[in-house]
């Protein structure tokens, strides 16, 4: 039990961040937020899973992808596609109107109709089964994560060229998912998602479910994050990235290391994609290509890449920043954003994170003492403050 | 039977050098953008992600000269463009001065940092181009002399500005291999690259080495901006459009080879251009790059580099 | 050259770009022999090591341990058939802990699974502080191994490579940048772990050459110029030109 608390925990620090983050996302956010606003942190949330997941690959391990929005979109687009076909059985059974069900064929994606496409691909054909579509939604972005991280790996292709490479993965992935129109709804992606097993997901109560079970989802991800970074393969992650041909030479393989990694991240990425999915309604390629990759990198580095939860606080600020900033001021947002960014890797290399690693403890020794200097006029709570002083 | 082989084999033979010349033009572009990036990645390792946004410099730059000459000096509009291309680079030039001064100098052995804070120096300068210029696309208004074709024979229609951007290419490629392989201030940029602390100790002024050489790369950009508006229509994502291409060149060819470079960018171009006969230019696109992929997996180093005792 | 000769390199050769850097170069060592292979700069030393450990793969010839072919393997593999290699410049993990840089090191749980699942038992704990005492590191256990001087950084190395075990150790520069007095701790250090294991080092202090070597190669562009003991090399006329240039 103990080493339980010491490793999934992160000991008494990590606790404790951990018990502040809880409660942010279970208390103040849902007691604060109204049902659209909390509806836009799910969205928000479901980007974290991939930061979450960068912090391990990228912060511990050196592995900078610049391509997470394909995992992320891979399992965005399987959890879609699930959703679409109940739609489309949906919506022809509970049409009344024959004009309705003449013009649409029973079972079949709208953009399929509209693509003249008469009878359901293939490929669709595993996402009829929520319990598969579940596999699935883990089991594509991780066997191409696989795939990729073995064939670069093992060829020892990384860092920089490593980073260029995953990002033409993502482009070459956004235009074949435009271009395969009539199979994954072209440029406006795949829409119009209602019901999850029966179950609306587009009213309030279904969202406020779901906000809380992406908030406990994301828990969990940073458990695993914390386990993986506790036992030793964390250490040999942080070895890896300092001294690779050192860890190579101490006998281990460093592309299947790697390549592990690099598929816990991009699971962890998928389930953020699904959660997604579930949440907002939609999938679209153009929240998988180039751009939304690179935020979601820079969701990590504003958060600090060492720090699992920062990468959290991470992605809700940026991401909040960029729809405050581009509702407020449409033309300085990307100014704004832009500044940011420079200010973050010029100043904070570890991120908001490493700014409360170092300013925080004094921070909290100030406030400490200003209550302890108030306290002094009450000599029976003294030993309260003296207890907070040690614990600090 | 033998004489329709014949015909549509010279039909095809013409398909062939109409696309390859196309190809000249794109892999004229490739090698302006690359050049500039060959010497920020290859040989500074600063990851550019703003070397697009240097090209809509460049571009614009070139377009305002346009209007300026058509607006008040319409007998200038044959000249004018030498005197663009000119401007442009020197303008890139201070602004990449600049650039490197405030932001990229902090960060020369974090490689990976240089890209987060480059893409948000991207961001800026997309965003000022648009509250500059409006996002609206522009051209330029081009001289006579380079617009039409020339035929050599019937069938044959080969673009002239296609031909100026190919010598202009042609003429960048030499002088960047004099000055960079040829000349003392050449020699003195490979030494700070390769050992900094060695390069200072023996009296080289390294700073000033990585301010003009970063200043360099991005007026080469500005360069390719210029020669863009020759084929294309400037708005402020324009450079965005070709920076993953122009990435995969440079590290196709082996990120610190000129040869490299030169032969990658024709590589990537010919094939592209050749393919889009036969597929749509999406898919000629995902095909080259799958190709320049995999073969980087073979050979991780590019197509151009020399086995090192590391 | 006895057949039971641990380490036998045969006709090695490795050309970059024509340049080669080790050519034809013929050599073994035998069990529990400490050899020192010293030479000029530029003589091919380091890539000597470097072949042998599966860094640099050589264009010809055999490299075999215990009877085995190295050439053709992976790195790790060669490392599990028990070579161990300390490079020129320390490479340790900074941000790790000395004790933390030695449990990696330690030969268990190297595969996926092994890393998942390791766990830091008694034995472990007890081999790492073993090793500490005989890199005279204990007291510093708990350090991070950025905070190490030079020599220690040095030892450090040292000691990654001995808690695997190895039966061939690879040592490049193990004194460059000690004091006297901590390069006379590594003699010791060196004369203690070649018991049970063959050991091969580059060095270019002579004073540190002569206390250790049982035997003395010197290299000379990539090739083979002298072999034999540290006085027979000394005296060695061939040996005198190319150090000294007549």
């Amino acid at each position: 039990m103990h080493t339980l608390y010491n490793r999934a925990l992160g000991g008494k620090s990590g606790t404790v961040g951990l018990a502040l983050l809880c409660i942010v996302l279970f208390l103040v956010f849902p007691l604060s937020l109204d049902n659209f606003r909390l509806n836009m942190m799910s969205k928000y949330l479901s980007y974290a899973f991939v930061a979450v997941g960068l912090v391990l690959c990228w912060g511990n391990g050196g592995i900078l992808s610049l391509g997470q929005g394909l995992f992320w979109g891979f399992g965005g687009y399987c959890m879609a596609a699930f959703l679409k076909l109940e739609a489309a059985h949906n919506i022809a059974a509970e049409s009344g109107s024959d004009q309705i069900r003449a013009l649409t064929t029973v079972g079949l994606p709208d953009f399929m109709d509209w693509n003249q496409i008469t009878s359901l691909p293939y490929i669709w054909y595993p996402f009829k089964s929520f319990p598969l579509t579940i596999i699935l939604v883990f089991l594509v972005p991780t066997l191409l994560a696989y795939i990729i991280g073995t064939a670069m790996f093992k060829r020892r292709v990384g860092g920089v060229y490593f980073a260029l490479i995953t990002q033409a993965l993502c482009w070459i992935m956004e235009i074949s998912f435009v271009t395969r129109q009539g199979w994954t709804g072209g440029i406006n992606g795949i829409t119009d998602l209602r019901t999850c097993l029966g179950w609306d997901i587009r009213t309030k109560s279904a969202q406020i479910t779901l906000y809380f079970l992406t908030s406990i989802f994301l828990i969990a991800c940073i458990l695993v994050g914390r386990f993986i970074l506790s036992i030793k393969l964390g250490r040999i992650l942080v070895a890896m990235r300092d001294g690779e041909d050192r860890v190579r030479f101490s006998g281990y393989s460093v592309s299947k290391l790697k390549t592990f990694i690099f598929c816990v991240a991009a699971a962890m990425s998928a389930m953020g994609g699904a959660l997604f999915v579930l949440n907002v309604g939609f999938m679209s390629p153009k929240l998988v290509t180039i751009e939304p990759s690179i935020y979601m990198v820079i969701f990590c580095a504003v958060g600090g890449r060492n720090s699992l939860i920062g990468a959290v606080y991470g992605a809700i600020l940026v991401s909040y920043g960029k729809t405050y900033f581009s509702e407020m001021f449409p033309n300085l947002w990307y100014f704004l954003m832009g500044g940011v960014f420079i200010l973050v890797t010029r100043f904070f290399p570890d991120g908001l994170a490493g700014a409360v690693d170092r300013f925080g403890p004094m921070l909290g020794k100030k406030i400490f003492s200003m209550i302890g200097r108030a306290q002094q006029n009450f000599p029976a709570v003294v030993p309260v403050t003296i207890e907070a002083n040690e614990g600090h | 039977m033998p004489l329709i082989l014949a015909t549509s084999f010279a039909e095809l033979k013409d398909i062939f050098l109409m696309q390859g010349f196309a190809g000249f033009s794109l892999f004229a572009v490739f090698l302006l953008m690359a050049l500039g990036l060959a010497i920020i990645f290859g040989q500074m390792k600063v990851i550019n992600m703003a070397h697009g946004e240097f090209l809509t410099v460049g571009a614009y730059v070139t377009v305002f000269l346009s209007h300026m000459v058509t607006d008040h000096a319409p007998k200038m509009l044959p000249y004018y463009f030498p005197v663009a291309i000119v401007c442009a680079f020197v303008v890139a030039f201070i602004l990449g001065y600049i650039v490197e001064i405030g932001l990229v100098k902090y960060l020369y052995n974090r490689p990976l940092d240089t890209l987060l804070a480059t893409w948000g120096l991207s961001m800026i300068l997309q965003q000022a181009c648009r509250s500059i210029f409006g996002a609206r696309e522009d051209t330029a208004t081009l001289p006579d002399w380079m617009m039409g074709s020339w035929s050599p024979s019937e069938g044959l229609d080969i673009p002239i500005n296609g031909m100026f951007l190919l010598a202009l290419a042609i003429v960048m490629v030499v002088l960047v291999y004099f000055l960079m392989y040829r000349s003392r201030w050449g020699l003195k940029v490979r030494a700070t690259m390769q050992n900094r602390a060695m390069a200072g100790a023996v009296g080289i002024n390294t700073k000033s080495v990585d301010r003009i050489t970063f200043a360099l790369g991005c007026g080469l950009a500005g360069i390719a901006g210029a020669a863009f508006t020759t084929i294309g229509s400037v708005s402020p994502s324009a450079g965005s459009l070709y920076i993953v291409d122009t990435f995969i060149v440079v590290v196709f060819g082996g990120a610190a080879s000129l040869l490299g470079t030169v032969l990658s960018a024709f590589t990537i171009a010919q094939s592209q251009s050749i393919l889009e006969f036969f597929l749509t230019g999406v898919l000629a696109k995902i095909f080259v790059l799958v190709g320049v992929i995999i073969i980087l997996m073979i050979r991780p180093q590019g197509l151009i580099a020399s086995k090192v005792r590391k | 050259m006895s057949a039971a000769a641990e380490l036998e390199i045969k006709d090695l050769t490795v050309s970059f770009d024509g340049f080669k850097a080790v050519d034809n170069f013929t050599f073994s060592v035998e069990h529990e022999e400490l050899r020192v292979v010293i030479g000029p700069n530029g003589a091919g030393k380091t890539t000597l090591l470097d072949l042998i450990c599966g860094k640099t793969r050589p264009t010809g010839g055999s490299i075999r341990f215990k009877g085995r072919e190295l050439s053709k393997m992976q790195e790790n593999s060669i490392v599990r058939q028990g070579v161990g290699r300390k490079f020129q410049t320390p490479s340790i993990y900074p941000k790790l802990t000395v004790f933390e840089n030695l449990e990696i090191s330690f030969p268990r749980g190297r595969g996926i699974w092994g890393s998942l699942f390791f766990k830091q038992t008694d034995d472990v704990r007890e081999r790492i502080n073993e090793v500490a005492r005989d890199t005279y590191l204990s007291d510093h256990l708990h350090t991070s191994a950025e905070h190490l001087s030079h020599g220690q950084k040095q030892w450090l190395e040292i000691g990654m490579v001995l808690i695997a075990d190895p039966k061939l150790m690879l040592l490049d520069e193990p004194v460059a940048g000690m004091s006297v007095r901590e390069r006379q701790q590594t003699a010791d250090l060196l004369k203690r772990i070649c018991k049970g294991r063959s050991v091969v080092v580059i060095e270019h202090d002579m004073n540190f050459v002569k206390e250790i070597a049982h035997k003395v190669t010197v290299m000379h562009q990539g090739k083979m110029l002298v072999e034999g003991s540290m006085d027979e090399v000394q005296a060695n006329e061939k040996v005198r030109e190319v150090y000294l240039g007549h």
